[in-house]
């Protein structure tokens, strides 16, 4: 391998694991503040995609549908958790799996109500639609970079709003001692319900980036919640930091192994979550006790 | 005690009179819902007696039934005294290594490693040429039950095969109600209650828990071994996440607390999937509304349903007053 074609896989590495950090920042979020574990994570980020697919197609402006898909997310957010998930804070983790999963079935029958199942393809914008010439035969779209970018600038936004301001200091509050939290006047019912949306919408917002240089496709949200839990087990539940380092490990792991074990490919990232497992049980970022 | 045992004997008797009475249909479709009893039995046995919320049983059962696949002869049936066996073991030998892993871990981690765990089996068999890869498999013949080449069961008859699936029923009810009963299964219970209290008593609370999730494994390979038998057919999805979902359903339906309840939750589960696939398209839909209405309405399961259908017995006298106990007293010694 020459360092060409290096840089180029690293590249695809670090890109997709931007995305994967985009949907498990979400899903560690949800969890470290309303302490619910949520298997539509990946659900979301189905719906994400066919949202890219259906705005795109009827306005042309994949701009529009990021917007579009994201306040459609966040507004599904906000509603889902007055209905349901407000009503799973202190129930037990079998009631939580079991009722996103049954949201999963809704929110898959839905989908297939309103888009069909078929697999679909999204443009990119077409001013970020070209690729780079780095030698004779071997070019790098541009997109891919622009993904790149995109995610770090999300990604720098959520650390900032976590670690400067008054809001994240909130979040970083609740998810350290809740009921002290509590005590000071936090009202948490519209704390759970924002980062509730917040959650849903990074996850949609995953799945709008992807969509251009992957296929929409219905079970696309099965694969994404496993491996965000992958990377949220890597990385220590409720910790934004070790989501990233999680996702970076996951990207690289899965980039590398498909060219140098293709056989096995799949299987890598698994050994990784079981070494990391007899290592760190609780995360490489991960506190002592859950 | 008169009573204890009246309704499990009549339930039995009404299970063993079935394939006189009915269509081969009702047989077969009996059948399916008895082996997915065994199955949400033994996921209870992690979950609602070890409070561990495993997502990967499917895994397990799926396993069994590709041994059974890859252990089929061609067109003969396979010798079930042989292959039973190993397709347990397989099972066991699976939860072994994912409970030895995934047992270091707590709460939400655990069902997060045992997804993830789930889907790396998965993947095995969807992404290696194992046996038709993503396509799957074809089981020929129903297995057999010979000694010394003399054919005692043919499975191949449905009445037959529903037979044999009712005996291993039993089987796995008598087996899980000695463990829970045992001083094995109140360990296990009184890790799930309290862990920490558990440890200092001086419970070895990993290998216990351990131990149950190699026992339920492997009882879920023998609900997988039966169901790629009856189907004829074994695929990846076998092994998915989806079914080890919809299996815990099952159990949330049939109340954890108890042996017998997530048989009770299966035969409700499965019944009300034939009645929806049958009502519209898109019985998912209807499926999942229906899931979230019992997850939020009845956390103890459909027994909840009684009082509220035929309203609070306020007169009832306490438990154990002869014969005029409360039903929900008499279902809870039933399950026991």
């Amino acid at each position: 391998m020459d360092l060409v074609t290096f840089g180029v896989q690293l590249l695809n590495a670090i890109q997709y694991g931007m995305v994967l950090f985009l949907v498990a920042s979400g899903l560690t979020l949800v969890f470290g503040i309303l302490g619910v574990i949520n298997l539509a994570h990946g659900a979301f980020y189905m719906l994400g995609a066919y949202l890219a697919y259906w705005i795109t197609m009827y306005s042309g402006s994949f701009a529009l549908a990021m917007a579009g898909g994201v306040a459609i997310a966040f507004a599904l957010g906000l509603v889902l958790e007055s209905i349901f998930i407000r009503r799973l804070y202190g129930r037990d983790h079998l009631a939580q799996v079991l009722l996103s999963f049954g949201l999963i079935l809704v929110i898959d029958e839905v989908r297939e109500i309103l888009f069909g199942k078929d697999v679909h393809s999204v443009p990119a914008p077409t001013w970020l639609a070209g690729s780079i010439q780095l030698t004779d035969n071997l070019s790098y779209p541009v997109y891919r970079l622009a993904i790149c970018v995109f995610c770090l600038i999300v990604a720098a936004l959520i650390f900032l709003v976590i670690t400067r301001t008054k809001v994240g200091m909130i979040v970083r509050a609740g998810a350290e001692n809740r009921e002290m939290t509590r005590v000071l006047g936090i009202r948490f019912d519209v704390v759970n319900r924002y980062v509730f949306a917040v959650g849903i919408a990074l996850a949609a917002l995953g799945g709008i980036v992807i969509a251009p240089i992957s296929t929409v496709f219905p079970g696309m949200g099965d694969g994404m919640l496993i491996l965000s839990f992958v990377v949220v087990v890597l990385g220590g539940i409720g910790s934004v930091a070790g989501a990233a380092v999680g996702a970076l490990l996951i990207g690289l792991t899965d980039t590398f192994g498909k060219v140098f074990f293709p056989s096995v490919a799949s299987i890598l990232i698994y050994v990784l979550m079981a070494a990391v497992l007899l290592w760190r049980p609780n995360g490489i970022l991960g506190r002592r006790e859950v | 005690m008169r009573q204890r045992w009246l309704v499990p004997t009549i339930l039995l008797a009404m299970a063993v009179a079935l394939p006189f009475v009915t269509s081969t249909y009702y047989v077969q479709f009996a059948s399916k819902a008895l082996i997915m009893g065994i199955l949400a039995m033994a996921l209870n046995l992690v979950v609602g007696h070890g409070g561990l919320v495993s997502l990967c049983h499917a895994a397990f059962f799926g396993l069994a039934g590709y041994v059974l696949a890859l252990l089929s002869p061609g067109y003969d049936p396979a010798p079930l005294l042989l292959t039973l066996p190993v397709a347990m073991l397989a099972s066991a030998v699976a939860a072994l290594a994912i409970g030895a892993l995934a047992l270091r871990t707590r709460g939400v981690y655990f069902i997060m490693v045992t997804l993830a765990f789930g889907e790396m089996m998965f993947f095995l068999f969807h992404d290696t040429g194992i046996a038709g890869g993503s396509d799957g498999t074809y089981v020929n013949a129903k297995p057999e039950i010979a000694i010394g080449g003399y054919q005692l069961l043919d499975l191949g008859s449905p009445t037959v095969f529903y037979f044999v699936v009712l005996a291993c029923l039993a089987a796995t009810v008598a087996l899980i109600a000695m463990l829970v009963n045992a001083p094995f299964g109140r360990a296990l219970a009184a890790a799930r209650d309290n862990e920490r209290r558990a440890r200092s008593l001086g419970f070895p609370i990993f290998r216990i828990r351990l131990i149950a999730f190699v026992i339920s494994g492997a009882i879920a390979g023998v609900a997988g071994y039966f169901a790629a038998a009856q189907f004829g057919f074994v695929a990846p999805q076998m092994l998915g996440w989806h079914l080890s979902a919809t299996v815990l359903v099952m159990v949330l339906i049939g109340g954890l607390r108890s042996v017998t309840g997530p048989l009770i939750g299966a035969l409700v589960l499965i019944a009300l999937e034939e009645v929806l696939k049958a009502a519209t398209d898109h019985w998912k839909l209807a499926e999942g509304l229906i899931v979230i209405f019992i997850v939020l309405a009845l956390p103890s399961g459909i027994r909840q349903l009684w009082p509220m259908i035929f309203g609070e017995r306020a007169d009832a006298p306490a438990p154990d007053v002869g014969s005029r106990r409360s039903v929900a007293a008499a279902a809870e010694a039933r399950h026991g």
